[in-house]
Parts: C-alpha cells; structure tokens; sequence
C-alpha cells in the first residue's frame, strides 16, 4: 500500500507539471484564459475571412472589432451606448430588492405564508422574463418602464428565495438572546436579522444581477433607441460588423466587472471565518 | 476625543476621607422570584411536562435547577426568564406577574451564541444598545469585560475566541445592563473540565459580588454543590421539585478536596439518585452521568 503511494508520489514528481506560480497564480491563470479566448476568436474569424460564403463578416475578426473598440472608446460611443442600460439594469434591479428582500424575510419567518406562496413563487419564477415581454409592452407606457419591469421579473426571484433561505438559516438563539436583551422589532431586523443574512442577500442579487444583464440584451431589442441592445440591433441593420463585435465585448467586460464587484461586496460583509464552527 | 481619552487615563485621586465608587457597585436588590401554582404543557395530548410548582428564590440567593435531562429545566427557565407562557400559574418576580422577557433576567445557554458580525465589545453592549442606554457603552463595556477578564478582547472578533472566551463574553452580554437575576442553562457543559471548574468559581463569585440571583439549570451534582447555596432536585414526568435542600459549605470549600465537599457531594449525588429512579427508570445514560 505504502510502496504504491509512494511510487505513484515520485511519478508525480518526475512527471510533467506547470510551474509553481505562488501568489500570482489567479493573475496567470487569468491572463492564460483570456489569451486563449482571443486565439480561439482569432482562428474563427481567419476562418471567416477566407471562406468564400461568409466574407462579408470579417470584421468580426478580433482586429477590426478591437480597432473599432478603441475608437468608440475615444469618442464616447461605449459611455452613452452603457449609461442607459446601466440605468435600466440598476432600476430594475432597485425594485426587485425593494420587493424581493422584505418579501423573503416575511416568507423566511413566516412558516404558513411560506407554505402559501410557495406553489405561485416556484410557478412564477419558472416563466421566462421575456414571455412578460407582451404584457409589459402593453402595461408600461414607456418602453423603458417595459424594460425595467422585465429585468425586475428576472431579477427578484434570486433576491427573494436567498434572502428567505438566509432567514430561515438564523440561529433561533441569536433571536432569543436579543428578544432577552430587550431588542424590540427594529432592533431585531437592523441588528440580528439584516447582518446575519447579509452574505445570503448579497449573493441573491449577485445570482440577480447576472439574469438581469442577460435579459437587458434582448428586453433592448423592444422599441427603446439607446442602450448595448439597441447598438447591437443597430449595427446589424447598417452591417457594421466591427461595431456589432465591439458591443459584444462591451457587454461581456461590464458584466464581468458587475459580478466582480457584487463578489467584493459579498467578501467584505461576509462575517463567517473558516474555522467558525 | 482625544481630551476625554486623556482625561480618562489620568489617575483619580481619591480625596482623604472620601469613599471611592467601586466599579461595580453591589446590586442592592436581587430579584425575588415566587413561582405560584405553575403548570405546563407543551400540547395538551402529551400531559404535563411540569406540574404544581410552588417555591421562592430569595434576593441574590444562587439556586440550582438539579435533574435528568427531559425533565424539564430548560422549560422553567424559559419561563422565569418570560420566554416562555405557562399553561398554569405565574412566576412573580419582585412582586411583578412576568409576562415578557426583561433586560432585568437575561438567560444564557450552553452555545454562547455571539454574533459573529461583531466585535467581542459590540456584542458586550448590546443590551444596553437595545434599551436606550447607548451611552453608558462607552463606560459600562471595559468595566464587564475586565469584570470576566477580556478586558484585553475588545476589538477582536468574537469567532477568534476559545468556547470558555466566547462563554465569558455572552456572560459579559448578560451583565452589561445591570440585570437583577441570571438564568444559565447547563451553560458550561460543553467546555473542558478545567474551564468549566474556572467559569463556575467565578460566575459564583460575580453574582455573590453584585448581589444577584443566580438560577443554574445542571444535570451535573458537582456543579451543583461547587455553584449552588439551595438546590432544587426535580423529578421527571411530570416535573416537580422532588427535593429541596441547602448547600452548607464556605467559599473555600466549595473548590473541592476536603472533606465537607466529598460529604456534600455524596450526599446530593444519593438524592439525585433516588430521585432519578422516581421517574422512569434510569436509562445506561443516567448512570453514565452519574459517574461523572
Ligand atoms: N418547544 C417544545 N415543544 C414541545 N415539547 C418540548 C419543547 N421543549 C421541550 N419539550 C419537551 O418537554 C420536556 C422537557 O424538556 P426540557 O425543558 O428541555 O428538559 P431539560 O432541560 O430538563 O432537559 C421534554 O420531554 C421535551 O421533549
Ligand atoms: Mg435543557
């Protein structure tokens, strides 16, 4: 057993393996991903490029696309095409936390309103946001307000079942203990419950934010005239193709930094050490 | 801030003749609990769970709660500390039906049950927090942790701590609003041998100090007589108080060793023992914790 162990240790060994990295590990590793994707990109659009049917799509190419990139940097095109839809993906996400929190503490608390609101929850949740799509056109008077309804549609559903999963995770002596301490309900939400499940809501809206910026895309193919959506749409129409690319990537690299902001936040209220039992 | 926190650091100077404040000062009155006529059951199917009890704890009197584990302690602790409704009869504390949990009795459990989101002083003077007393935290918060000897913990994080730290920080907690009454459910049992001898010598000697009433709920006959002045011995289905009986021994004494220790001990241990077999018969459990 031990010779075999033993054995297998010093294949390890005198085997093949990639560098020790240390601290700069993630960086790395990072950095490799990424050049990876842009080799795989380039490989697809050389392809492109030299096949005699889809010619007419070059600049989707890793080259023009990042030329073009940096020139609607420079001129402010990637700042007014994103303001926008930030704006929508914020509203949106604003109402489903205004709702989805109280909500899932209530439905967290509340074994019989848990009970109740569970069959039309998991019902309402397993609808696609964009088949409200109609409805929405028809109850918003504004596409926006449409649009911000849909990304809420989405969004909430996170929100809400992790805050009531993070409620329902609290330590009932933690209760007891402030009820003991004199804490009245004030006190019980902003000094037990909301820090105890912090961590919970925060990571719903992370899991939220990640739908949201998915639905956005197509919930901007809707009548509005700005924001990535539209861009995307509107660089079709005029076979821009560079600029389509370009949008893309705009949209990949703000909802890489969103979920990489919502991940910060989540570590800096986590309150659990690793060695809490 | 930075002048008040000068000011502090000057040594006071008592003028000659005048008594200096000690820093924590006596609690004149201990509660008095009357438990009157109490009954209780969890549903009505399953009978009594505590039935007829009637007894005094007197001010700043140490009483503990002796008895097999299901007979039901913890629940006439919930309802001294107005956690808990009896189905029958009152608990009066200081002449007053309790009806709601009061900052005045706080309660402590075996998991010290901190919040992890906060520093060991945040989670000292959250009591006081809770009843308008924030501003006595500034004062009353280093005077309880030195009083527990965390004095030098403030800042840490409470998970950073040891289960014996952790237990003296919630018995900070505890101590913080000036309660009249302490109620320890087995609050001990899960630290080693060596911190639990420590908590129990100084929990003793906090409430003798402050003059509080202590309530210790205890499966165990040596905590017991090391803790207690009186000792209820309950019986189990129903509970009732099957004994009731006083602990003759000094401070000193009760550290364990001499003989009037072994005495005392062997003495409650036959009790318990009889009163054990009351119920239904001991389970191999029982006796395992009677070796103890
Ligand atoms: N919340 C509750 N609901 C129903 N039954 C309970 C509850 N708490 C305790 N009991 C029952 O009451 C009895 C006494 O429990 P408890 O007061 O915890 O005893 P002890 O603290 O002496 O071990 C046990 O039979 C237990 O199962
Ligand atoms: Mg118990």
């Amino acid at each position: 057993m031990s010779d075999v162990t033993q054995l297998s240790g010093q294949m390890a060994r005198t085997g093949f393996s990639l560098p020790k990295l240390g601290r700069f590990r993630g960086l790395v590793n990072g950095a490799l991903g990424i050049g990876l994707l842009l080799v795989l990109w380039w490989i697809g659009g050389w392809i492109v490029e030299t096949s005699d049917d889809l010619f007419a799509f070059a600049d989707f190419a890793p080259v023009p696309t990042l030329s073009r990139l940096w020139e609607m940097l420079m001129d402010g095109e990637v700042v007014a095409m994103s303001g926008p839809s930030l704006m929508r993906v914020g509203l949106g996400l604003f109402y489903a936390i205004v709702i989805g929190v109280p909500v899932g503490i209530m439905i967290g608390r509340m074994k019989r309103l848990n009970e109740v609101a569970n069959v039309p929850f998991q019902f309402l949740r397993m609808i696609s946001p964009l088949s409200w799509m109609p409805i929405a056109v028809m109850a918003f008077a504004t596409w926006d307000g449409a649009i911000i309804f849909l990304i809420g549609m989405a969004a909430v559903w996170p929100i809400l079942f992790s805050t009531a999963g993070g409620v329902r995770r609290i330590d009932p002596a933690w209760l007891k203990v402030a009820r003991n301490l004199g804490a009245n309900p004030l006190h019980m939400l902003f000094s037990v419950i909301l820090p105890a499940i912090a961590v919970d809501v925060l990571s719903g809206i992370r899991l939220a934010l990640g739908v949201a910026w998915v639905v956005l895309v197509p919930a901007e193919y809707l009548g509005v005239t700005s924001g990535l959506g539209y861009a995307i749409n509107d660089a079709r129409d005029t076979l821009e193709y560079d600029r389509l690319a370009a949008t893309v990537v705009v949209i990949g690299v703000i909802g890489f930094a969103l979920d990489a902001l919502a991940g910060q936040l989540i570590r800096k209220f986590n309150w659990v050490r690793s060695d809490w039992h | 801030m930075a002048v008040t926190r000068m000011k502090d650091q000057t040594p006071s100077q008592p003028s000659e003749g005048q008594v200096q404040e000690p820093a924590h000062p006596r609690v004149l009155i201990g509660a008095h609990v009357a438990v009157k006529g109490l009954s209780h059951s969890y549903r009505k199917a399953d009978g009594h769970v505590l039935e007829d009890m009637d007894f005094e704890i007197h001010q700043g009197e140490v009483v503990a709660l002796l008895g097999r584990s299901g007979c039901g302690k913890s629940t006439l602790l919930h309802m001294l500390a107005g956690l808990t409704h009896p189905s029958e009869g009152q608990v009066v504390i200081n002449g007053n039906v309790v009806e709601h949990p009061s900052p005045k009795w706080v309660m402590m459990f075996q998991a010290p049950s901190l919040y992890p989101w906060m520093t060991v002083a945040q989670n000292a003077g959250l009591g006081l927090k809770f009843t308008r007393r924030g501003y006595e935290i500034a004062k009353r918060v280093p005077e309880v942790l030195d009083l527990v000897d965390l004095g030098a913990f403030a800042n840490r994080n409470a998970q950073e701590l040891s289960g014996g730290q952790q237990q003296r920080v919630a018995l900070a907690r505890s101590l913080a609003p000036r309660p009249e009454m302490l109620l320890l459910d087995e609050p001990f049992s899960a630290l080693d041998a060596f911190t639990r001898r420590s908590l129990q010598q100084d929990v003793r000697k906090i409430a003798k100090d402050l003059g509080l009433t202590l309530v210790i709920v205890t499966h165990d006959v040596g905590e017991a007589v090391r803790m207690a002045d009186r000792v209820l011995v309950l019986k189990a289905n129903p509970g009732r108080i099957a004994e009731d009986t006083q602990i003759a021994l000094t401070e000193e004494e009760r550290g364990g060793g001499t003989d009037a220790f072994a005495r005392e001990h062997a003495r409650l241990m036959g009790i318990y023992a009889e009163v054990a077999e009351m119920g239904n018969a001991p389970t191999e459990n029982d006796f395992t914790r009677l070796s103890e």
